[in-house]
């Protein structure tokens, strides 16, 4: 007799059967569907959105700049650099621009203003925002001011009303609404006030040592290659102590300062999806078990290895793509809140736009995702064995490990793919999976050796119920170790992210005592310096801190002039250490926020002999000097021979005056210098009435409030820890799910135990109290050894990653560790729930129809 | 008349642990086409393994099963499965329907393994000959017992199998509902022309089939031939 070599049955068959037996059983991948909604629509959102960041940067980076391109210095262009500016056809427009106090003779208030003098028709691209509009092109003319929209209204200043700056007083002709370039949060330490730059000299505010840049701004000449000239002007420049900027780096630089924290946040979503993928594979298992004896059944009527697995994959496929279309649109719209609560943080308004894209990526997403992570529960599949229609067959084959390894190890490598696709670095990509892969093998041997200690000192004498319960720990066919697992993975993350939290947020927060400065006093001239001094004590406010700052260039490294390592294309010598003005302080001691890390600290030295400084250990490294290295300074014209006598380490995250060099006292008393006094005002009164005082008496003083920036920070910080939380959120309710899927994974075996040991007699409360031991058990063990896993993992991000010091909190062993024990106890009970409430027969016959 | 279903020195071992366990030993028989064939013993005398072996659900240690004139040693997992597919049809004791599928899609998914188009009005008329021409669209939740077994004995036939394999059809019936199931089976069985191979312990059922092969711990211990009256 002949057998036909193929059957018949493709795709199309697949399809029908994939759907026949899906629309029956859709409410058992509630648990996939969720999953793969949640991971897709995390990543989605933040993918978008960073998306949307990026094309608005390199839309705007010619608004954000107002120009082409810049010509850039903290000091008056010497004639090289007016050279080249001519040589470029002379600037279009230039400007100058410092902080310092201005006093609104309306109300006698002062604030700290960013003074920006401009001349020419800046900005070119872009809009100076103001009311009434016509200001903005008037100001120069007319020589009146346009003052920050903000600053106009905490002062109720209205246009007519006058602005002193220095010895300078203007009308204020307009409100500034916005301008190119400033981010929400610098115009709220320093609104920007602009006035025409014929009233710079005037002011009498630019004098040496003041901190003062000066821009010459260009538009580029039809076909003009700014990247050509970038490459050609910016070297010479650099010599020169200035800088060539054109829009397009700026766009680069602006993308980078938020790649950090959009990197974080995509760790978030990708923790998200993971936990989802955990989700889909755990939801899939359960699926596809409750499936095997219809693939038995199939087989033995002719259904090939390939037919029934097909029809599954096609199904979890067709789920993939659907849960990533609803993951996708969901990730679209939570994108749209971002810019709402980012918007202080960045320097321009984020259109959020809908492509094509996202919506792809998550279908993709979720059909790769579905598809990988469903793959070992659905070889299941190939490997049942027709005869199990007739009997059960207990242990998986030889050839179904071997598959079983080959997908562990495509899930690793994809995973890997994916955090580098997420992450840029394969450093922290590979680092991130191993991470991952040895909190499982941990959990794992702890489970193990768990199960062993209770076995072997298993405590005979207990009662019934409390015996049974640890039994059911080791006993055949336990959950052990997929729980604590499952439990440990998902705590481990949630602490780990709720640590990296604080860790983010505890590196840029304030302290606040009387012992710490709440009033800056910057740019105090070493004449005025007693004076200064003198009225704050009048005001009975202490003078905290009285810093000298020298500024200085750095000459020499080692034996090589810093123009020899610029031209040197070998150096790996990193170049802002050789462009930088330093601001150098000088004292005989160490301060809290220092440590030593290497030499010999160095407090007092002689002019006669070689200056022995210290350097901040990123300088060091940057500049690639150790103890004992030679360098030259050069102080506004005078080299000095100095040796690296030691290298500190310095928490640049406290809120005080910190110092990348420092020279030893008894040599830079004489030098030109200015001066930075601390002190502490008790109230916003106080506060005020000194800050009069002072700029009317020293208008050169800029007075730094760090009771507003206190304020100003928290509240962006606010702003920032809710976009991570939100996205925190979304691992943690995935991690949830992930959670109930685990149990569920036991419900069966469970509730048949429970009604064979109910028929036996047990009541309902021994039953109850064996299952709720065996998972209160569970839960203690697997949450606690995440948390403590995510002690030793956050301890690495904060020294490796966030370069900070780390101080564990004890939240997640007061709110996770029980929160999370008591949901698996929930959720154990509520699978047994239908054990305790019905009788044993109905039970079984409601469990196996 | 043909040999359908050649056994020849047949062998199967179970490891358990340690412990090798003989479940079948030395067993020899053939069935013509056509035949009705019961194999009965007590429990644990390997009735269900050899039906399996027969079929092609498991592979011998030792022996060889010819069905429909092909050796399935020769045959892998996926070829025995198109074997089946096309000239085997199964009744199985706990009636195994797809519970997701309908009644009517239980019995024409065989059919569709053939790629037979438009497989639903032959099993509405299999689901016809079997009394449940109102209950096409219901699922095997919203049938009792002996519907379901009915169900399952039209999918058997809906391929017009050359041998069925029937393992203990009434073993999830009451009396009344088995018999009427039994009466079924040999009807349509008559009918088709099918060779019906029967497992099962009930000796009254074995009866009724021309032949009985009587097992006892893994052998043969008689090959009877009934008298029909």
């Amino acid at each position: 007799m002949d057998i036909k070599k193929v059957s018949k049955a493709g795709l199309g068959w697949y399809m029908k059967m994939a759907w026949r037996d899906g629309k029956s059983g859709i409410r058992r991948l509630v648990l996939f569907m969720a999953s793969i909604v949640l991971g897709i629509a995390a990543v989605v959102s933040i993918q978008s959105f960073s998306e949307s960041l990026k094309e608005n940067i390199a839309l705007q980076s010619k608004a954000l700049m107002g120009a082409d391109y810049v010509i850039d210095s903290n000091q008056p262009p010497n004639e090289k650099v007016e050279s080249i500016i001519d040589s470029l056809g002379g600037a279009d427009a230039k400007g100058v621009s410092f902080p310092s106090m201005a006093q609104f003779p309306k109300t006698g208030a002062t604030k700290l203003v960013n003074v920006q003098g401009i001349e020419g028709a800046y900005p070119f691209y872009g809009e100076l925002d103001t009311q009434p509009a016509s200001a903005a092109s008037e100001y120069q003319k007319s020589g009146g001011a346009l003052v920050d929209a903000t600053l106009m209204l905490q002062y109720g200043l209205q246009p007519g009303d006058s602005i002193n700056i220095g010895k300078v007083g203007l009308p204020i002709i307009g409100t500034l609404v916005s301008a190119p370039g400033s981010t929400g949060m610098s115009a709220s330490i320093a609104p920007p006030v602009f006035i025409p730059y014929r009233f710079i000299a005037a002011s009498g505010l630019v004098q040496v040592g003041s901190r003062v840049g000066y821009d010459f701004y260009f538009v580029a000449k039809p076909g003009q290659d700014l990247e050509a000239l970038d490459e050609k002007v910016d070297p010479i420049l650099d010599k020169e102590n200035a800088d060539l900027d054109t829009h397009t780096s700026t766009g680069r630089r602006l993308g980078r300062r938020y790649e950090n924290f959009g990197k974080f946040l995509n760790l978030v979503a990708f923790i998200a999806l993971l936990l989802g993928c955990v989700g889909i594979a755990s939801s899939v298992h359960i699926y596809i078990k409750e499936k095997l004896p219809s693939v038995a059944v199939l087989k033995c009527i002719g259904a090939t290895r390939k037919q029934t697995f097909m029809i599954f994959l096609v199904q979890i496929a067709g789920m993939g793509l659907f849960g990533g279309l609803i993951g996708a649109l969901a990730g679209l719209l939570l994108q749209q809140a971002f810019p709402i609560f980012l918007q202080d943080f960045l320097p321009f308004e984020v259109q959020v736009s809908f492509s094509g894209q996202p919506l792809v990526l998550g279908l993709l997403l979720g059909l790769f995702m579905s598809v990988l992570f469903a793959l070992s529960p659905l070889l299941s599949t190939l490997y049942v064995s027709p005869l199990q229609a007739l009997r059960i067959q207990e242990y998986p084959s030889k050839k179904s490990r071997k598959a079983h390894l080959m997908v562990f190890m495509a899930i690793i490598l994809s995973v890997i793919a994916f955090s580098f696709w997420l992450l840029g670095s394969w450093k922290y990509a590979l680092s991130f999976v191993l991470g991952i892969v040895v909190v499982f093998a941990i959990l794992s041997g702890i489970s193990l050796m768990f199960m062993r200690v209770v076995k072997k000192h298993f405590p005979a004498s207990w009662g019934y119920t409390s015996r049974q319960s640890l039994l059911n720990l080791f006993r055949p066919n336990n959950q052990t170790m997929v729980l604590v697992l499952a439990i440990g993975v998902g705590a481990f993350l949630i602490s780990t992210l709720y640590f990296s939290k604080d860790i983010l947020l505890a590196k840029t927060s304030l302290e606040s005592n009387k012992r710490t400065p709440n009033m800056i006093l910057l740019d105090v001239q070493t004449e005025q310096r007693e004076a200064v001094a003198e009225r704050l004590r009048e005001n009975d406010l202490p003078v905290i801190d009285n810093i000298p700052i020298v500024t200085m260039r750095i000459q020499k490294i080692k034996d090589r002039t810093a123009n020899e390592i610029r031209n040197d294309t070998t150096s790996t010598i990193n170049r802002w250490i050789l462009n930088h003005e330093f601001r150098v302080t000088y004292r005989d001691s160490l301060i809290p926020s220092e440590t030593l890390a290497s030499g010999k600290w160095q407090g007092k030295a002689r002019r006669t002999e070689v200056i022995p400084i210290s350097l901040s250990d990123n300088v060091a490294r940057d500049a690639q000097v150790t103890i004992g290295d030679p360098m030259v300074f050069n102080v506004q014209g005078v080299l000095m021979e100095t040796e690296v006598a030691s290298i500190r380490q310095v928490d640049w995250g406290r809120m005080q005056l910190n110092f990348s060099v420092v020279f030893p006292t008894g040599i830079l008393e004489d030098a030109p210098q200015f001066h930075v006094l601390t002190t502490s005002a008790p109230d916003e009164r106080t506060s005020a009435k000194v800050q009069r005082a002072l700029v009317s008496q020293f208008p050169t003083v800029s007075i730094l409030d760090l009771r507003q920036l206190l304020s100003l920070v928290d509240g962006i910080l606010d702003k920032i820890s809710w976009v991570i939380n939100f996205m925190a959120f979304f691992s943690i309710l995935t991690g949830i799910i992930v959670l109930i899927g685990s149990v569920r994974t036991s419900k069966y075996q469970r509730i048949k135990e429970n009604v064979l040991l109910r028929t036996l007699g047990a009541r309902n409360h021994q039953i109850l109290k064996i299952t709720a031991l065996e998972y209160l058990y569970l839960g203690i063990l697997g949450s606690t050894i995440g948390i403590l896993l995510s002690l030793i993992s956050s301890q690495l991000l904060a020294l490796f990653i966030f370069e900070t010091a780390f101080v564990p909190s004890v939240i997640p062993f007061l709110i996770v560790l029980p929160f999370i024990t008591l949901l698996v106890l929930g959720i154990g009970l509520l699978n047994n729930r239908k054990v305790l409430q019905s009788p044993p027969l109905e039970v079984l016959r409601r469990e196996t129809s | 008349m043909a040999k359908i279903l050649n056994v020849n020195h047949l062998r199967k071992t179970y490891s358990n642990g340690s412990k090798d366990l003989t479940v079948l030993d030395d067993i020899t028989f053939e069935i013509e086409e056509g035949e009705t064939f019961a194999i009965v013993g007590p429990s644990g005398s390997g009735k269900t393994t050899l039906l399996g072996l027969c079929a092609g659900l498991d592979r011998p240690d030792k022996g060889t099963v010819e069905l429909c004139g092909t050796d399935l040693s020769t045959l892998d997992e996926d070829g025995r499965a198109q074997l089946r597919n096309q000239k085997v049809g199964f009744i199985f004791q706990n009636f195994q329907l797809l519970p997701t599928l309908t009644a009517l899609e239980n019995v024409i998914v065989p059919l569709e393994l053939q790629g037979v188009k438009n497989p639903s009005n032959s099993g509405k008329d299999l689901l016809q000959k079997v009394g449940l021409a109102d209950r096409l669209h219901h699922y095997p939740s919203q049938l009792s017992g002996g519907e379901q077994q009915r169900v399952a004995l039209a999918r058997a036939f809906s391929n017009a199998p050359s041998i069925l394999f029937a393992d203990e059809p009434t073993g999830n019936l009451d009396e009344e509902t088995g018999e009427k199931v039994i009466k079924l089976l040999f009807e349509l069985n008559k009918e088709l022309g099918t060779t019906l191979v029967i497992v099962s312990h009930d000796l009254d059922l074995a009866r009724k089939n021309e032949r009985i092969l009587r097992l006892k711990g893994g052998r043969i211990m008689a090959n009877e031939t009934m008298v029909q009256s």
